[in-house]
């Protein structure tokens, strides 16, 4: 009984799980196998047991978290040492100590306009994107919740964007949009209106919004769907005894009920917006990286590329995704307070 | 745990209560709004059917442009019915990039990411949701915290990785850094915690079943459907995937999507904008004759599983 004894004195609660499901196995094993008899394979399979108990639970999350470490921390932490240094692309060991002086260069009045623009590029499309897709796979969901005739076809219909690539609906949406024979403009035309989606500001803007918006509408439709469907029916009931009109109900019960997972959609949709890469990038087509002519729909995505790849300046480069951390960090705490401040009149 | 996905998530019947203890009251069909009112008004067919046209069109249109010539593609208005040079446009694109085997990398790549972020995602969930262990919670919180890095912070040391192990250019260099994915980790947990009864586990563990056995005879035939989505889900989003196998692989060995910023990257006015169309078309078409024949089971696990959060 040593190894079970001092188990227990180790005070581990895995090693109070395993006892216990050793005192849970013996009354029932008992009958099956006559145990007492066999003192000696017995104690070897029981340690064996717990053992295995013991361990298999770290041995399953095993695989996520090293390659996790491998792959996404440690190269973390190593973009933050590389962002203290200049490193150039093609001689990356020749590094030289620059402490803050990257980061100093992004607030640089003068230095930093290209990353400001970037910055203001990244929060303005990230606007335009994901309010208006959050906004409409909420009604889209709100509708797909009726009793509908060619259900399935709608709710297929509205996912199909998802399964195309940011390469294939970005191509797609270049020509749509195209100044001169784009069909975009081909109808706005018929009221008069003939914008440049390519070298205005706005423009380009609003339509890379677009891509964005139309690939991730149906999926978030439908996670919104999956959530207002466990809304218990008794809420409803309620709401319409008091006489609450659907539009009520919508306001007063549905969305107060799915709270949870607008937040979670909210904090994806930031997350991907802020990381904006392939959209900006095919649509300039040829000046791809540059963003634009005139860097007019340059993301901190797109410049942090520019920045590593093209210009080789792997420490500068490395400063802008800290900072892309950091920013979002930064939202993600906003994000949490504002959703913290809305449950709170619920609660009190 | 509501209806899981290949039983066909038609009919949203009443999605059982939260409670394991309350009594199911007999409902025929579940019913959004209150009372009376469930069914769409034509107003809600009228909107949905424009969100179905938004979101088909582009694709019908690519269609459209991939069977035309260049010069149909560019005049105004432009054209709305299929023309009739698909196959040369296919042949075209197909010689202007490596199409042929871009859809073999891709097809592999996605394999074998979808394959391993499922049985991962699954032993890793099936332990966070049934198993007790030290430090469980906080490791579970990590997981989670781990959705909101962006991957971009760590291309560049990842770069360098690969390319000192020799691995640039090299399939293996975009399957590394996704066999596993904390989404998928979440996405399993949620959804053994409630499909998979405790009492099974233990009564495994009673009759003296080791974990492999348990895994294997337990977990896994619970676990099927939700692993289906799982697999689904992230072999769309490998195959789409695009910044990182931008910056690691070339055009001599490109996944569809570095292929097709290959085509559409050259822009301008001398590239033929119908053969771009086709590449498009040819990068997308095996998603959507999957979700063509699937999509209501991959609809069905979203809206059943996906996001209880």
């Amino acid at each position: 009984m040593a190894p079970s004894t001092r188990a227990a004195a180790e005070d581990d609660s895995a090693a109070h799980q395993a006892a216990a499901h050793q005192a849970a196995a013996r009354p029932a094993a008992k009958p099956l196998t006559d145990t007492s008899a066999t003192p000696g394979p017995r104690g070897l399979r029981s340690r064996l047991h717990r053992f295995d108990v013991r361990a298999s639970p770290y041995v399953f999350v095993a695989p996520f978290f090293l390659c996790f470490a491998a792959f996404g921390l440690f190269p973390l932490v190593w973009t933050g040492w590389l962002s203290l240094h200049r490193v150039d692309l093609l001689d990356p060991d020749a590094m030289s100590w620059l402490g803050l002086d990257n980061y100093a260069r992004l607030l640089d009045a003068d230095r930093g306009e290209q990353f400001r623009n970037a910055l203001g590029n990244t929060v303005t499309i990230g606007v335009l994107s994901t309010v208006p897709q959050l906004l409409m796979a909420l009604g889209l969901a709100h509708l797909l919740n009726y009793r509908l005739r060619g259900r399935g076809f709608l709710r297929v219909a509205v996912l199909a964007p998802y399964a195309t690539s940011i390469a294939a609906a970005t191509l797609v949406f270049v020509q749509l949009f195209n100044p001169d024979y784009g069909l975009v403009n081909w109808f706005l035309s018929l009221v008069g209106v003939r914008p440049d989606w390519y070298a205005d500001t706005w423009p380009a803007q609003i339509a890379i919004s677009t891509v964005v918006t139309w690939r991730w509408t149906g999926y978030n439709a439908l996670i919104y769907l999956a959530a207002m469907q466990s809304v218990p029916k008794d809420l409803y009931e309620a709401a319409s005894l008091d006489g609450a009109s659907r539009w009520q109900q919508f306001t007063r019960v549905t969305v107060p009920s799915i709270r949870p997972t607008i937040l979670f959609t909210a904090v994806v949709s930031t997350i991907g917006a802020t990381q904006l890469f392939g959209e900006p990038l095919l649509f300039g087509g040829g000046v791809g990286v540059s963003g634009g002519s005139a860097h007019q729909y340059q993301t901190l995505a797109l410049y942090m590329y520019e920045l590593g790849w093209p210009s080789r300046q792997l420490g500068r480069a490395a400063a802008v995704a800290w900072s892309m951390l950091l920013i979002l960090l930064l939202i993600g705490a906003v994000q949490y307070l504002i959703a913290r401040r809305n449950r709170a009149p619920q609660e009190g | 745990m509501a209806a899981t996905a290949p039983t066909g998530p038609a009919v949203p019947t009443a999605p059982t209560p939260a409670g394991p203890a309350a009594p199911p009251p007999p409902r025929r069909r579940f019913r959004p709004g209150a009372g009376d009112q469930d069914k769409a008004g034509p107003l809600a067919y009228l909107l949905l059917g424009l969100a179905a046209v938004v979101s088909l069109f582009p694709l019908y249109w690519t269609f459209v442009a991939a069977s035309s010539t260049g010069e149909r593609v560019a005049q105004s208005p432009p054209p709305l019915v299929p023309g009739g040079e698909l196959w040369h446009n296919v042949s075209t694109a197909w010689e202007q990039a490596e199409l042929g085997k871009a859809l073999l990398n891709s097809t592999v790549v996605a394999g074998c990411v979808a394959l391993s972020t499922v049985l991962f995602a699954t032993l890793a969930g099936f332990a966070f949701a049934k198993l007790r262990f030290r430090g469980r919670n906080a490791l579970l919180t990590l997981v989670v915290a781990t959705m909101t890095v962006p991957p971009q912070l760590s291309v560049i040391p990842l770069y360098r990785i690969i390319t000192d192990l020799g691995w640039g250019n090299q399939l293996q260099a975009v399957i590394l850094p996704s066999l596993v994915a904390a989404f998928g980790v979440f996405f399993m947990r949620q959804f053994l915690l409630e499909a998979l009864p405790t009492e099974l586990v233990e009564a495994a563990r009673v009759d003296g079943a080791h974990s492999l056995r348990i895994i294997w005879h337990v977990v896994f035939p619970v676990a099927r459907p939700a692993m289906a989505v799982l697999g689904m889900l992230v072999f769309v989003q490998s195959w789409n995937d695009f910044f990182w196998p931008f910056v690691v692989l070339t055009q001599q060995n490109p996944t569809v999507q570095v292929a097709l910023s290959a085509i559409g990257g050259g822009s301008g006015h001398d590239i033929n904008q119908a053969v771009v169309m086709t590449g498009a078309l040819v990068g997308t078409l095996p998603l959507l004759l999957v979700f063509a024949v699937l999509g209501k089971h991959i609809v069905g696990g979203i809206t059943a599983g996906a996001v209880k959060s």
